[in-house]
């Protein structure tokens, strides 16, 4: 009797336990009024340019710090450290993406009570990241025009789950036959609620909407 | 040619997989699992071949070793916010995603992510 095969339910979602901590950590960075912003992207498609201008425009009002995802390397960070802001190395060591339990490791190296936004740079690529809660309050994306306007056709997860497309290097419109037209409907037919913000962190174009969706969003 | 995008990504989702499948073959008693069913979003990049691969190595010497992994994809699918209907969504067609009913074309992403397990056979 012992022998023989037996079904067993067990209808779980694999990754309730991820999606407990970040709802737990959002909730507990809501009360500290610390506003919690998840960063992604390709590699090299500006997420670091975009927090350094995001510094420059906001730390005299903000009080700004920074998580840095890379699988390993420090060289983000120290960028970000020139800027002048609190940041944390997370260094995912091999890790494609970052989940709400290295978040929260991340937050003990910041005095987080002392901040109204941190940022997590999530580590570069469309794929993984887009499958793991943070615990963030908002994600944004970042596309940029080298990288083509198909993006949304290959990666359609992560156009789906952010509230933001921040497509940058708009100085490499004239260079390129990226359609932002085309690129758009394809990302609202995926994601209807999403905000659109060209921008180009070389000229600086665009970041002032960018700026004012992150002071309305963080509430400052 | 098989492409593993990024490894660390299957080592998560498989390692969940393994800490549900083992909470519940202790809870039921179980000597050996023999299959794990299943549903995985059309929208994931992992490969069956792969979680499989990924699945092997990470049970063994556990009661899961040798499970096999029966995956069902699940289709993506939206779900329209004008009328309610819901209806597939096919990915690599650039046109194509307003409702069927109404024509509204601002639908919600309901299905189509995610890892679920179904059941267990067990011994």
């Amino acid at each position: 009797m012992s022998d023989e095969i037996r079904l067993i339910e067990v209808k779980e979602e694999i990754f309730a336990d991820n999606r407990k901590v970040a709802d737990d950590l959002r909730e507990r960075l809501q009360k500290k009024k610390t506003f919690l912003l998840n960063l992604m992207a390709s590699p090299g498609a500006g997420k670091t340019s975009l927090i350094v201008k995001t510094i420059a425009g906001l730390s005299s009002d903000i009080r700004l710090g920074v998580i840095e995802a890379d699988i390993d390397s420090m060289v983000d960070a120290e960028t970000v450290l020139q800027a002048g802001v609190p940041v944390v190395q997370l260094r995912t060591g091999g890790f494609c993406h970052v989940d709400a339990s290295m978040v929260n490791k991340g937050l003990e190296g910041l005095a987080v009570e002392e901040l109204d936004l941190v940022i997590l740079e999530n580590v570069g690529n469309l794929v993984c990241p887009a499958e793991f809660d943070t615990g963030a309050h908002k994600n944004v994306m970042i596309l940029s025009v080298p990288e083509g306007d198909d993006k949304p056709l290959k990666y359609p997860l992560m156009f789906s789950i952010c509230d933001v497309l921040i497509v940058n290097k708009l100085d490499y419109m004239g260079f390129s036959d990226f359609n932002l037209g085309k690129m758009s409907e394809r990302v609202f037919r995926l994601n209807p609620d999403i905000q659109i913000i060209p921008v180009s962190c070389k000229t600086g174009d665009g970041i002032e909407n960018w700026l004012d969706w992150l002071r309305l969003a963080s509430g400052q | 040619m098989s492409v593993v995008k990024c490894s660390m990504h299957e080592l998560s989702v498989i390692e969940n997989i393994l800490k549900v499948v083992l909470a519940h073959a202790v809870k039921h008693r179980v000597k050996r699992v023999l299959a794990i069913h299943l549903e995985v979003g059309e929208l994931s990049d992992l490969e069956d071949q792969w979680m499989q691969h990924y699945f092997d190595y990470l049970s063994k010497g556990s009661r899961a070793e040798k499970a096999r992994l029966v995956i069902e994809r699940v289709a993506a699918r939206f779900r329209c916010a004008q009328c309610g209907e819901t209806f597939p969504f096919v990915l690599d067609q650039d046109r194509g995603t307003c409702c069927p009913i109404c024509g509204a074309s601002d639908g919600r992403l309901i299905a189509g992510q995610g890892y679920f397990i179904k059941n267990l056979e067990a011994l």
